[in-house]
């Protein structure tokens, strides 16, 4: 029997932009929920935000799982794949998949990656049924972080805490690749003293888009400065996303306008929010 | 039509300094696209029918040789004739043939995004035959010169003072200000065209096979009044838009209008059966369905882009597409703008010259979630850009560049040794370290220039995370 099945059919509402609550789908949850983990960080939270990883192992730690992480990692091929280079892409997603052959849930800080592996792998290697067979063996124990946290470890309240004004937007692929909204929403309502500013059109692109916000750079931006001053409207001081792809565009966005707005992922807010350390639960 | 798909890059930056278009393109967020979840949610059952609309024209498209056949021999039983066109040559010879023979002198038309692919307006207006849109949207695109910016809004982008301008020259200099004054001059304009019309070419919406019935979705009565009045009727369709039997027109019905408008249903559904009949005392005496190709059979035989074909022209994916929104429709360059428009267009026009349009997207997936019959754009879309690189059957479709392919396998290098992964990220620190403010890049040299001139980018972080990761666990293994 497979470990679990994903929950990739959440419905969410795309339309009132309101967190919905989530409730733990995990059939097995309450039997033997996980205790060791293996961690796939990706190339970009390990060379350009690793305190993000670090998030991530404080947090499972704290709720007492093992983090194990394949040293000799890179990325999942998604840049390639996107760009129209799929015998790249295929040569460098074949490592990733030796590198995360064997047992046990895989744990991952991006929903863009999560979608690389579950959705597209089953599209890259659909006429190579050996590689196709172990793509899907691996996509199944993939979990997106917050994912992981509300459906295998039945968290939906870690009970942190911090004051602060956040805003939340929903990563494209998270949202839409994964259908996962209501998992990070949950979470992020459950710290107390958090004050959760509505965003208009939270569910809109930033524009970031991999190699498109450089291939088209122009449009990339306008797409950008919608997402900005409705990211700047809601006064929130924080912004709060899945991806690092986007927190990277975005943050990028905010410095070049000179705001002071900081923009960083789930993991880092619950880590925070939840650390021994009260004086690190501030942001 | 001509396809202009290499001007994408230059046509979306002119939109994106247009407020005026920016303006237009920003009320597509709140009107259609709002609308659309807002019917959705007050329907019943909204993702079983999305689902059964879906495989409905999975089912037709599949066995499209058979359902056009049916509904060729059921067009046919009701006095219609039918002409399959190979390509748009064809279907032009057959309608400008028909008009010349039956001394046609003025054809009304009613909104046809096939008769868009004919450029069939051109065409009669070289045989000197006078052709007047009645959709006031492409009547108002027609008056312009122009091309339709969306599927179902065409006129979408011209601010309401174009329009005066534009009725108001056409009606010799009568300059109207209110929307009200607006609608009554152009209803003035067109009711002379129709009165004096020899023939009407319309769209279809669907095509009924098991009745032989075309239907017409329209909100204006336009449509209704093109098929009825003059003595000629010519429909030209896709050859995609054919649908099996009645009862899946409900289902069909249902999930267009909604997706499309927002409407639960628009103000008229035409449905045809042929030519008057002779107990009957109105409509035309001749009625012809013209069923163009022109490409799409190369979408049938591809199994990776055959879905593109279960489209129905609702709109809802433009509508959702937040690069639709700032780029707008010409800069599609030919028929279809928006997420469908990038697929069916490089792929019905040449991917050579249309290379730019599959990589107009995100990928963000706003297009699938929109599309009432759950058509994978983002994997159509991504399925083409592989055939731009390196997977289309025809090398000369094939373009990518030699410093493009250079950049990817230093990249797949990179990516295939840890080593060379910290050390590519190491080097990229040390050269941009100098150039960085704060951690920040303001500039940056080629292939990041591009995200530079509008966003600072980072540098890599001063140590990994494979190497914090280490010293954590080394220092835990101390402790213990």
């Amino acid at each position: 029997m497979p470990l679990i099945g994903h929950v990739i059919a959440q419905r969410y509402d795309s339309d009132t932009l309101s967190y919905m609550s989530a409730t733990p789908n995990n059939p097995s949850l309450g039997v033997s929920p996980p205790t060791r983990v293996s961690l796939f960080v990706t190339c970009l939270v390990d060379q350009f935000y690793p305190q993000v990883g670090e998030s991530v192992v404080n947090v499972l730690e704290r709720l007492g799982v093992d983090v194990d992480f394949p040293e000799g990692q890179t990325c999942c091929g998604q840049p390639a794949f996107n760009s129209g280079y799929r015998s790249d892409a295929r040569a460098v997603a074949k490592r990733f998949l030796g590198i995360f052959d064997g047992d046990g849930p895989i744990v991952t800080p991006s929903g863009s990656c999560a979608a690389m592996v579950r959705n597209f792998y089953p599209e890259l290697f659909h006429d190579e049924p050996a590689e196709l067979e172990r793509a899907n063996r691996v996509g199944e124990r993939l979990y997106e972080f917050s994912e992981f946290m509300v459906d295998m470890l039945g968290q939906t309240d870690l009970g942190g805490s911090i004051d602060e004004s956040v805003a939340y937007h929903r990563c494209c692929h998270l949202l839409r690749e994964l259908g996962v909204d209501a998992q990070p929403s949950s979470l992020i309502q459950s710290i107390r003293g958090l004050d959760i500013r509505p965003l208009e059109r939270s569910e809109v692109c930033c524009g970031f888009g991999g190699a498109f916000a450089v291939k088209m750079p122009d449009v990339s931006t306008a797409m950008l400065d919608e997402k900005l001053d409705n990211v700047l409207n809601t006064g929130a001081k924080t912004l709060v996303a899945g991806d690092t792809g986007c927190i990277m565009h975005m943050a990028g966005g905010l410095r070049r306008r000179g705001s002071n707005v900081q923009v960083i992922h789930l993991a880092e807010l619950l880590d925070r929010a939840t650390s021994a350390n009260t004086a690190e639960r501030s942001i | 039509m001509k396809p202009q798909t290499k001007e994408f890059r230059r046509v979306a930056a002119k939109t994106m300094v247009d407020p005026r278009l920016q303006k237009a393109l920003e009320g597509v967020y709140n009107g259609f696209y709002k609308g659309r979840i807002a019917a959705a949610e007050a329907t019943d059952r909204w993702e079983e029918q999305r689902e059964q609309g879906r495989a409905i024209k999975e089912h037709t498209i599949n066995h499209l040789d058979y359902y056009l056949e049916l509904l060729a021999d059921n067009v046919e039983k009701h006095g219609g004739r039918v002409f399959f066109a190979a390509d748009v040559d064809a279907a032009n010879k057959y309608v400008i043939d028909l008009a010349l023979s039956r001394s046609v002198k003025t054809v009304i038309k009613s909104k046809s995004m096939v008769s868009e692919e004919m450029g069939l307006n051109h065409v009669f207006e070289q045989n000197g035959i006078e052709s007047v849109e009645t959709d006031l949207g492409e009547y108002i695109i027609q008056l312009a010169g122009e091309t339709p910016y969306h599927l179902i809004a065409p006129a979408i982008h011209k601010s309401r003072d174009q329009v005066s301008d534009l009725l108001a020259a056409k009606a010799g200099g009568e300059r109207k200000e209110r929307a009200e004054d607006l609608t009554m001059q152009a209803r003035a304009q067109l009711r002379e065209a129709f009165q004096k019309a020899d023939m009407s070419v319309t769209g279809v919406n669907f095509a009924v096979a098991e009745s032989g019935s075309i239907v017409l979705v329209t909100n204006e009565g336009n449509g209704r009044m093109a098929t009825s009045a003059p003595r000629i009727h010519v429909a030209c369709m896709g050859m995609e838009k054919v649908v099996p039997s009645v009862q899946d027109l409900g289902t069909m019905l249902r999930i267009l209008i909604r997706s499309a408008t927002g409407q639960r249903i628009s103000s008229y559904v035409t449905m045809i059966n042929g030519p008057r009949a002779p107990e009957e005392e109105d409509g035309p005496e001749e009625f012809h369905l013209v069923i163009v190709d022109n490409g799409r059979s190369k979408l049938l035989a591809d199994p990776a882009l055959r879905e593109a074909l279960n489209c129905i022209r609702c709109g809802a994916c433009m509508n959702a597409c937040p690069v639709y929104r700032k780029v707008g429709g010409h800069s599609y360059g030919w028929v279809y703008p928006g997420p469908i428009g990038a697929i069916v267009t490089p792929a019905l026009t040449g991917l050579k010259q249309g290379k730019d349009l599959p990589y107009a997207s995100t990928l963000c997936g706003a297009c699938r979630e929109a599309c009432p019959v759950k058509i994978d754009l983002p994997r159509m879309l991504l399925e083409l850009r592989g055939q731009v690189t390196e997977g289309h059957p025809d090398p000369t479709q094939r373009s990518s560049s030699f410093a493009e392919r250079i950049v990817w396998k230093a990249w797949r290098f990179g990516m295939s040794s840890r080593g060379r992964f910290d050390l590519g990220a190491r080097a990229a620190r040390a050269v941009l370290k100098p150039l960085s403010v704060g951690g920040w890049l303001r500039r940056s040299p080629p292939p990041v220039s591009g995200w530079t001139s509008s966003r600072d980018f980072p540098l890599p972080a001063s140590e990994s995370f494979r190497a914090k990761f280490k010293r954590r666990q080394s220092k835990r293994a101390g402790k213990k």
